[in-house]
């Protein structure tokens, strides 16, 4: 029996040198790295101090005793105004107008995306421009007259409002992201599924959808950051029984009397990050696999 | 299998203000493969996704086996269609892309997979069947891509530039695997591309097209012997054949001058009578003849450059007065740049086109 011989990839690879350049490159990025971590590990280390420790003063010392009391405290006791129950009620307000704004505004951006990417009309670059720039304009802007538009409608401040709101504030970039991709692919696919008798849904649903899986990603991620961190659009038209995390954070951070609980602030505030902290670290992968993916032409 | 014809009449396609397609009218018969043949943007793409029903026509009509289908949906044509992209659907299978349209219609399963494995066979696919299109090659790609236009059973088939996506090699080999495929079927085909050896080696006729009109619609024979314009002419046969300005002898029509040069029509089939204004001669390279010096028709010639094509050579000659052209000879004369040669342009090989018109005389 006779073994091939393969060519060993670690043999081939030459170690990289250190030269002065190589030597700049890992300063500059230890030095960034530094730079967004210390604001993190002071608040990590700060929440899991006790109050007598944190008047020391020491800002970057270790606990000497640590505890994740103030974790609990942020968690399930804190007061958000006149309720003492934690953050907790924020977080499951959050997730609950998470869900369904994140699968709506992804259901109808893409919908609309695959519409528009049939409709090769002349000035299509101009016209889509144009919305890309509309997705830029201040929320602010558009608080009063939806308040007032909510308030004729008889919805409101409720739930299935801010998912409204979301949905629509969702909708350009869904759309451009959606419209972009289906553009990109040729457009002999539509006409073969027509072909085939597929209508406009079903290629939607079992040609286009399936391929658009790295969209869906970028598209799932942008949508949760965006939503879960989002505090103005929630604080005017949740309503008070539905108050996001964002705002019963601000809530515990400013509405303290007395000595300022930082141990408590620090613990709901990177209880409130944790999300789009998970979706940043754990998406990484995704994100890079979906685009490559994106790369491989059927 | 049913096999339909196809009848186009004045068929009329415009974008915008541009007119693609402006009155034309085509017949295609039951069982027949007719090739649509021109140049990119000669709107022979445009007329068979009109056919597909994939564009809408401004007036006109279509019938596909004696239906009128002008405005039918393209799965309700009794139409199946191959991409020049192949258009797999990448998530799926190639059994799924296969079967994807018979599902769609509700076919039933046990028809589904005596359909899906009858044409698998008949394009070995089988082995390939759970693989998905990124795990296959150019040519298997578009094998399935056949392979799902096969299993709808259709009366008319539709390739748009099939292999023009395929190396020359892969090329060939499919080729000869649709004309197979259309001996065996027996079913109508219709077939575009820009490849005039396509055309010419799968075509019972073909159409060609420029500018939104069929210029000619004859068998592949008579579309390289007998050009109807001078474009036909320098579109089909490669090497492309020669062209000769000059014009035609007072004396009844009996030779051809350029400058001192002169060829006889001894035996040329004139389509009316012929005139003595400009026109212009044209023979295909492997027409030309090597002839006696004695040869009272002979014309001379200098060659300028050999071109070894492996079973012959293109040897490229000028005559007394200066015009270019080119010869098929065998390879193993010993011919060399400057050398003189006795030609004959032999009159039943020849096409003559008017100057101005470029139509044949």
């Amino acid at each position: 029996m006779t073994v091939l011989a393969e060519p060993l990839p670690a043999a081939r690879r030459r170690r990289a040198r250190m030269t002065p350049a190589r030597w700049g490159l890992y300063a500059f990025i230890l030095i960034s790295a530094l730079y967004f971590l210390l604001p993190l590990y002071v608040m990590v280390v700060t929440s899991l101090k006790p109050m007598a420790e944190i008047r020391q003063g020491n800002l970057l010392a270790l606990p000497v005793s640590p505890s994740i009391d103030a974790w609990v405290t942020a968690w399930a006791s804190a007061c958000t105004g006149l309720t003492c129950q934690g953050i907790k009620v924020g977080f499951f307000n959050s997730v609950r107008i998470l869900l369904p704004s994140v699968f709506i505004s992804i259901l109808v951006g893409s919908l609309t995306g695959y519409a528009l990417s049939l409709w090769r009309v002349r000035g299509a670059s101009i016209l889509f421009g144009a919305m890309m720039v509309v997705a830029f304009i201040p929320y602010q802007l558009f608080i009063y007259p939806l308040v007032r538009v909510f308030a004729f409608t008889g919805l409101g401040q409720s739930l299935l409002t801010i998912v409204i709101i979301h949905t629509i504030f969702g909708l350009p970039t869904m759309t451009l992201l959606f419209r972009n991709y289906f553009t990109s692919l040729p457009p002999e696919l539509f006409k073969a599924a027509r072909v085939d008798g597929a209508g406009f849904y079903q290629i939607y649903a079992r040609i286009m959808m399936p391929m658009a899986t790295p969209m869906i990603v970028v598209a799932v991620i942008l949508q949760t950051t965006g939503i879960w961190n989002d505090f103005i659009l929630g604080l005017v038209f949740a309503g008070r029984d539905n108050l996001p995390m964002t705002v019963q954070l601000n809530n515990i951070v400013n509405s303290t009397q007395g000595e300022r609980a930082y141990n408590v602030d620090m613990a709901a505030t990177l209880l409130t990050a944790l999300l789009p902290l998970l979706v940043y670290f754990g998406s990484g992968r995704w994100f890079v696999r979906g685009i490559a993916a994106g790369a491989v032409k059927g | 299998m049913q096999r339909a014809n196809v009848d186009i009449r004045s068929l009329r396609i415009g974008f915008g203000g541009l007119k693609v397609l402006d009155n034309l009218n085509l017949h295609v018969e039951a069982s027949e493969f007719l090739v649509l043949l021109g140049p990119s943007g000669c709107g022979k793409s445009t007329l068979l996704n009109a056919i597909a029903g994939l564009i809408d026509v401004k007036s006109g009509e279509i019938h596909i086996g004696g239906r009128d289908v002008t405005w039918a949906e393209p799965k309700d044509r009794g139409i199946a269609m191959v991409f020049q992209s192949y258009a797999l659907y990448p998530r799926m299978t190639v059994r799924k892309n296969m079967s994807f349209g018979l599902q769609v219609a509700g076919t039933p399963q046990d028809e589904i997979g005596r359909r899906l494995g009858e044409a698998a066979q008949m394009l070995r696919l089988t082995e390939l069947l759970d693989r998905r299109p990124f795990e296959l090659s150019g040519g298997q790609r578009q094998r399935v891509a056949i392979g799902r236009a096969l299993v709808r059973h259709a009366g008319v088939y539709l390739f748009d530039e099939p292999l023009s996506n395929l190396d020359a090699q892969l090329r060939a080999e499919l080729r000869v695997e649709i004309k197979r495929l259309h001996a065996r079927l027996g079913a109508t085909m219709i077939y575009v591309t820009h490849d005039q050896i396509e055309a010419l080696t799968l075509a019972d006729r073909i159409a060609v097209m420029q500018g939104g009109v069929i210029q000619q619609l004859d068998t592949p024979k008579m579309i390289y012997r007998a050009p109807v314009n001078r474009f036909v002419a320098s579109f089909v046969g490669s090497p492309a054949m020669n062209f000769i300005p000059g014009s035609i002898a007072r004396d009844g029509g009996a030779a051809f001058v350029a400058g001192t040069s002169r060829f006889s029509l001894n035996g040329y089939v004139f389509r009316g009578p012929p005139t003595d204004a400009p026109a212009v001669l044209g023979i295909r390279p492997e027409h030309v003849e090597v002839t006696a010096s004695d040869d009272p028709f002979a014309v001379p010639a200098r060659v300028e450059m050999v071109e070894p094509m492996g079973a012959d050579s293109l040897i490229w000659c000028r005559l007394a007065d200066g015009t270019a052209f080119s010869l098929r000879h065998d390879a193993d004369a010993p011919l060399r740049a400057g050398d003189t040669l006795a030609l004959r342009f032999p009159p039943e090989t020849l096409s003559l086109f008017d100057d101005k018109s470029g139509q044949r005389l």
